[in-house]
């Protein structure tokens, strides 16, 4: 057991260490470096070599990421191109107003895609089914964008309920944000309630189908004890991983959601930040974000294998 | 050796035959039925729209500014005055035209290596998963950007770029796919025959894993459409004047408190193509016996 969770933590280092080559090589590839973005025109001769040459730019670029390497490991993530402001203190904020939107879109998300993939498994095929299993595909099928777009005609425009866009500075408190993150959260928690209802229902569908279901039905226990105490908790099971999924779509698509709603988070600063070619931004928060994905999936993974015993038992055995 | 009949190599006709059947039975599900019909509608209309649109898709008329819908504009006109009906008549054909050619070219690139490496195995399998881990633990929108940013914004970059990032995923799959049909026995009849690697790839691997493929293929291009549109509405994608639904919702969305029907339109255009798409992958997935497994969308 030990072993084996020691060998997910080292396939997960080797992950992050390879995205951060593969983020390194891709920005080195580019053209251009630091210099020439911060110098524009002027970027030649003496001025160019100078500034490389403050910069630390003109060693190779196997001491230049082992550098990169070691102080991102420290939590030092440079200095923006732009201002040569602290990174970390730059993201910081961001950083943490992404994981309220993502917080607060699996708070809502997640207890809704059980509770309504419960139902639409159990009562397959009829109404309840039809009507939340089509929404499901509209929901997970359309993009952000539209959805965004519309749910703002609805709700902002139309009927007025509630604000259509993020008006509140990047560092004020949690509470300022509502009810401006609303809407963000709803677009959001649809697209995910929607991927983890399909799940959840097609696992839920399968084990009333199993044996052992059969069997609690033929010995006589009531139907809703069967539901809770047999079926559930193995049909929840893999949701689990659905929800890391999720979790890691989450860090791509609120890109989108938090441009249409002018959300001051971490996608946002991404996007400015590739815009003015401020490479070390990017750099940093590719890196964050990798993490957290790997790190997303790592737990997901092993909290299946914790709650199943027989994954673990499976595991054990293979070692 | 190499001369011994192989009975199980099927003719040409038989694959038709077979296409034929899957066909059939897509377009007896609802879904399929919807869905096919939906996909089909956008691919001849966006061949022949230029010729059947009422008015020219860059012609501007200043008089006629985010006007509502009326007996010469039925759809109203943007805000440059131009007509809403015809551009969005339009808006689907640079999309239709970059995943149409990247789609296939990410399949057919991640589908063979993903085959070849199920097969072979081995330590550079081990670290070429590890390479796909890491690429889809970036997000897909930081990857093509860096590079349309870089590059530009033109076709020629786009096609390339969607095909690379989408053909990643893919990998994977064809991999665990080729996995399940290695450990058959007609697999290693042909190996105990004794052909060759590719022999093998292309006579028992390809044709059982091709199901498989042509599922995983419609989803990308879901997925491309939806990445495509994302990037034209955040400015990365097509330039204007060229219609294109993303950049329409994009620049409508700013005047529909008075004009919805400039942000409507698109948005019915584009949510019709790609719902159209999943409802055919998901009958064809049904129709080929696979069960299309729970996926994000990456």
């Amino acid at each position: 057991m030990l072993r084996m969770l020691l060998r997910r933590l080292f396939l997960g280092a080797v992950t992050v260490v390879i995205v951060s080559v593969i983020i390194f090589a891709g920005v080195e590839i580019l053209p251009g470096d630091a210099c020439t973005a911060f110098l524009e025109r002027e970027a030649q001769g003496r001025l160019l070599e100078n500034c490389r040459e403050a910069q630390g730019l003109n060693r190779s670029a196997a001491e230049r990421y082992i550098d990169w390497a070691a102080s991102a490991l420290r939590g030092d993530l440079g200095v923006s191109a732009n201002g040569g402001v602290s990174i970390a203190e730059l993201v910081g904020n961001r950083l943490g107003n992404s994981l309220l939107l993502a917080a607060c879109a699996l708070a809502l998300g997640v207890p809704l895609a059980i509770f309504l993939g419960v139902v639409t498994g159990l009562w397959r095929d009829r109404w309840v089914d039809l009507v939340f299993s089509t929404g499901a595909i509209f929901a997970m099928t359309i993009p952000e964008f539209v959805s965004a777009t519309l749910l703002i005609l609805v709700f902002s425009v139309w009927l007025g309920w509630l604000p259509g866009i993020v008006l509140t500075p990047a560092d004020a408190p949690v509470a300022e944000f509502f009810p401006e993150i609303l809407l963000p959260v709803i677009v959001l928690a649809m697209v995910m309630t929607a991927h983890i209802l399909r799940m959840v229902r097609s696992s839920v569908i399968e084990v009333m189908a199993g044996d052992y279901v059969q069997m609690a039905t033929l010995k006589g226990v009531p139907y809703w004890r069967i539901v809770f105490r047999h079926a559930l908790p193995n049909a929840l099971l893999p949701a689990i991983n659905v929800v890391a999924l999720t979790i890691a779509w989450l860090l791509g698509g609120v890109v989108v959601i938090e441009v249409v709603f002018n959300y001051p988070g971490l996608g946002r600063m991404m996007i400015d930040a590739i815009s003015d070619r401020d490479l070390p931004v990017v750099q940093a928060i590719a890196l964050i974000v990798a993490t957290v994905y790997v790190g997303v999936n790592l737990t997901a993974d092993l909290m299946t294998m914790v709650l199943n015993p027989r994954l673990r038992t499976h595991y054990m055995r293979q070692r | 050796m190499s001369d011994v009949p192989i009975p199980m190599a099927p003719g040409r006709s038989r694959h038709v035959a077979r296409w034929g059947g899957v066909l059939r039975d897509v377009m007896s599900r609802p879904s399929g039925a919807i869905g096919l019909t939906l996909v089909v509608f956008h691919v001849v209309l966006a061949i022949v729209s230029p010729w059947i649109v009422p008015y020219d898709f860059k012609a501007m008329d200043a008089a006629l500014m985010l006007k509502g819908p009326s007996d010469l504009h039925w759809l109203g006109t943007d805000h440059l005055g131009r007509d809403v009906l015809t551009r969005t008549l339009m808006g689907g054909r640079e999309a239709l035209l970059v995943t149409g050619v990247a789609t296939p070219i990410a399949v057919a690139w991640g589908g063979l290596l993903g085959i070849y490496f199920g097969l072979v195995g081995g330590r550079l399998d081990e670290v070429l998963m590890r390479v796909v881990d890491a690429f889809l633990s970036l997000p897909w929108i930081l990857k093509m950007l860096v590079l349309i940013v870089t590059f530009g914004t033109g076709i020629e970059v786009l096609i390339p770029t969607l095909a690379f990032f989408y053909g990643i995923p893919v990998i994977r799959i064809a991999r665990a796919a080729t996995h399940d049909v290695v450990a058959r026995d007609f697999v290693s009849a042909a190996r105990a025959r004794g052909h060759g690697r590719l022999t093998i790839i292309r006579r028992e691997l390809l044709p059982n894993v091709l199901d498989t493929l042509m599922v995983e293929g419609a989803m990308r291009w879901s997925w491309m459409l939806l990445a495509f549109s994302s990037l034209s509405f955040l400015g990365f994608g097509v330039s204007p004047p060229t219609p294109d639904w993303g950049l329409m919702i994009a620049d409508a969305r700013g005047f529909m408190s008075f004009a919805p029907s400039g942000v409507l339109a698109p948005v019915v255009a584009l949510s019709s193509l790609i719902i159209g798409i999943n409802l055919t992958a998901d009958a064809l997935a049904k129709a080929l016996g696979l069960d299309r497994a729970q996926k994000a969308p990456v």
